[in-house]
């Protein structure tokens, strides 16, 4: 446990050296209070991402020789990654998961619903509010079994479709990655609901009217003025909804395992499939490493693009 | 905040040291309850790591017996059994995490024998020569199971429990609904595919033919499923033993897969959804096969067990089920071929009383525990006195069989290297399956995944 008591003086270093650059003790009694915060997340988030980077330079395995000894193999592991197909695939199946269910499926009805909510009958919204709101309350796994079960061969989808005279295909065989961005856009669209009812909440009426005043439609009035209100919520929503998507495992595991073959091997399910099934720890932490920074990129993209911090 | 006043007050300098200390003494404080765990081990307790399903409760009986027998006999020392309740495949990883920590290391596990080599060279395991040679009852082994616990380094790692083979079983029923003989014996593949044919034709709503196809299936999709093709092609081996080369290029490998792909792509095997799913072995032996829904099973030895013992007890096996032999490709070489592996008892490294370990492996395995795991798991016997005895004899009707098997076993490359070889084996087979390559394909992957696992200089082209 070297990392976390280095990360522990380094802290306490930088801190007292600026504040001798500045006025001496202001600073330090302004960032004292963050002291413990950030040994906090140097302890638990930044030293198992360091942990993490060094875990991708050498070539441990679970068992055998490399377990007992693994050897530093410097970007062996990265370079390796770019000429496999399965990974670059990867790549692509978790842009298209990404990208359909969160940043489509979960934001758009997300926000239809959360329109449409507003405008009918309070019952109704309720009802519907909390139907959605189920899934979102389930623990992943249940929903996961839940996904499961209504795809299967046998399962739910199909018995319906029998019921009116049709065959259903094997919906985790044929069409694995439709079936895991359903299940992930129904999980969680909740999520994205009640963030845009919060935000819808927020928008001041008047503004509205005097648009409508003014002879805007009701679409003119959503997207010039609406959307550009809400641009923060919108902004933070999609980015927790994209992180949360690109770390998706359970749902995935529980419904296809990654399959059939590789056809819905997302990078968090190769991930795990390389290091806890085929052996090759750091090959496996080479990918998540490449997942976090891919959620890096993404985080910065939506921070440049829909400036939050700007009014 | 750039715009704040400046604070009125000077800094305090109690408060600020109040601060860095609690900082300081919270990141101790978690510091502390990481390594706190793994301070010690103790000697009075040993953990027993072992595997359960539903389909497999016979090794935690043994133990469950063996514990108690090992307390009366050790006052001061305690059992704990730790049931890891997983697949096969994931109770190797489960097994690997465990050792990988102090204070989580099994003392005593319940191992394969392709395992061991590997483990051993992780230092996982513990070496146990001086324990066998003080324990009389080790005369009793067969040498194959001496061989089946060493390490690389020539050192034992694990007592073998018992051994197995792989073969054909076949329903009776099935067949002769379908007009197929009673006393079936396939002398080439082409042979077991023509009755599985015959069968989708005449008894259409049964599966006519399961072979393990699956990544999810782990070892089992790598043993009794391509390794049983493999062995009977005259390319017959993954590695050269004589020159400690794994083989590339090999027809073999390629004709094996291409014996998968037309199971699958004439739908003689179960529906992908079944075969996919890491279940599938256990339906196999729990439903496929008792229900009547499956008609040709290449599987292992047993088997049996757990229809005779087990939790979904089957007592018609007997007359339902017909064994076969697997034929070798095109009936070349000795004409049939098996494959043989077998699980061992191992002792910890990390273990704090290797002599009590020992002890309790000993009483696990000796005569009367042994003959009661080895009939009631249908284990081919590796001791001697067990093997000759009438009760184990007269238990189960297919050990007759399965023992005739021997002569015509292989076992599986003992190099470290193998358990993460054999994944590579899997994902071909799997995308062979699911129509995402080729044999070809699927052959030229796995030599390029099996450089990358062995380097360049770790194989050789086949002849």
């Amino acid at each position: 446990m070297s990392v976390p008591t280095a990360t522990v003086t380094t802290a306490v270093r930088t801190s007292a050296s600026s504040s001798r650059r500045h006025s001496p003790g202001r600073v330090l009694q302004r960032t004292a209070p963050l002291i413990p915060a950030v040994v906090l997340l140097g302890m638990f988030l930044l030293g198992p991402i360091l942990y993490s980077l060094y875990g991708s330079l050498t070539d441990r395995a679970m068992s055998g020789y490399k377990a007992a000894a693994p050897q530093f193999v410097g970007l062996d592991n990265y370079v390796a990654l770019l000429s496999d197909p399965a990974f670059l695939k990867s790549i692509l199946l978790t842009a298209v998961f990404v990208f359909a269910s969160a940043i489509v499926g979960q934001n758009v009805l997300g926000m239809a619903l959360a329109v449409l909510m507003r405008h009918c009958a309070r019952p109704l919204a309720s009802l519907v509010g909390g139907i959605v709101v189920v899934a979102w309350a389930l623990p992943e796994i249940v929903a996961a079994f839940a996904c499961y079960a209504f795809f299967a061969s046998e399962g739910t989808l199909n018995s319906m479709l029998a019921f009116i005279g049709l065959t259903g295909p094997k919906w985790l065989l044929t069409f694995p990655m439709l079936s895991v961005i359903l299940a992930n856009v129904w999980r969680g669209t909740a999520f994205s609901m009640m963030q845009y009812n919060a935000a819808l909440a927020q928008v001041p009426p008047e503004v509205k009217e005097s648009a409508a005043i003014d002879g805007a439609s009701a679409a003119q009035s959503f997207f010039r003025i609406t959307l550009p209100i809400i641009r923060r919520s919108i902004a933070t929503n999609l980015m927790l909804t994209t992180l949360q998507t690109l770390g998706v495992f359970t749902l995935i595991w529980v419904m296809t395992g990654g399959g059939p073959g590789t056809s819905s091997s997302t990078l968090p399910v190769l991930a795990y499939q390389e290091a806890f099934k085929f052996s090759q720890v750091g090959y496996g932490t080479a990918i998540a490493t490449v997942t976090l920074l891919v959620g890096a990129v993404f985080s910065v993209v939506y921070m440049k693009l829909l400036k939050p911090e700007v009014d | 905040m750039p715009h704040s006043p400046a604070p009125l007050t000077r800094p305090v300098p109690s408060r600020r040291s109040f601060l860095i200390g609690a900082s300081l003494a919270s990141a101790a404080a978690a510091l502390a309850a990481c390594s706190g765990s793994s301070s010690e081990r103790s000697s009075n307790t040993l953990k027993v790591a072992y595997q359960k399903t539903s389909a497999f409760t016979q090794l935690e009986d043994l133990l469950t017996k063996a514990k108690g027998e090992f307390e009366a006999a050790n006052s001061e020392v305690t059992i704990e059994l730790v049931p890891i309740e997983a697949e096969q495949d994931q109770y190797f990883t489960k097994l690997a995490l465990m050792n990988g920590s102090d204070s989580t290391a099994p003392d005593v596990i319940y191992e394969d024998s392709f395992q061991v080599r590997s483990d051993a060279a992780a230092g996982y395991l513990m070496p146990i020569d001086e324990y066998v040679e003080a324990w009389e009852d080790w005369d009793q082994f067969v040498d194959s199971a001496k061989e089946a616990g060493l390490g690389d380094d020539g050192k034992l790692y694990g007592v073998s429990m018992g051994t197995d083979t792989r073969g054909i079983y076949f329903n009776k029923q099935i067949f002769a609904q379908a007009g197929l003989p009673e006393d079936w014996q396939p002398t080439t593949w082409d042979e077991i595919l023509d009755a599985a044919r015959t069968i989708k034709n005449k008894v259409p709503d049964v599966i006519p033919l399961n072979i393990f196809v699956a990544k999810a299936g782990g070892e089992m999709t790598s043993m009794q499923g391509f390794e049983m093709l493999l062995s009977g092609t005259d390319s017959e081996l993954l590695y050269n033993a004589d020159t400690q080369k794994w083989v590339t290029g090999s027809q073999g490998f390629v004709d094996s897969l291409a014996f998968m792909d037309t199971v699958y792509a004439e739908e003689l095997g179960p529906g992908l959804d079944v075969a996919l799913d890491a279940t599938i072995g256990n339906r196999v032996s729990t439903e496929l096969l008792p229900e009547g829904k499956l008609a040709i099973a290449i599987d292992g030895s047993w088997m049996p067990g757990g229809w005779i013992s087990g939790d979904n007890p089957w007592p018609e096996w007997e007359e339902t089920m017909g064994l076969a032999m697997m034929p070798t490709q095109n009936g070349q070489g000795e004409g049939f071929t098996s494959m043989s592996g077998g699980w061992t008892l191992a002792v910890g490294s990390k273990c704090a009383n290797p002599d009590a370990a020992f002890q309790f492996i000993s009483i696990a395995l000796n005569y009367e525990n042994t003959l009661k795991y080895d009939t009631e798991n249908a284990q081919v016997a590796v001791r001697t006195d067990v093997a000759e005895s009438e009760e184990y004899l007269s238990y189960n009707p297919s050990f007759e069989f399965f023992s005739g098997l021997v002569q015509y076993t292989h076992f599986r490359p003992t190099t470290p290297d193998y358990s993460q070889i054999s994944g590579n084996i899997q994902i071909a087979c799997e995308s062979v399956v699911t129509g995402d390559a080729t044999p070809e394909q699927a052959a030229a992957t796995y030599d390029s995944g099996l450089i990358a696992i062995v380097g360049e200089d770790g194989t050789e082209a086949a002849s």
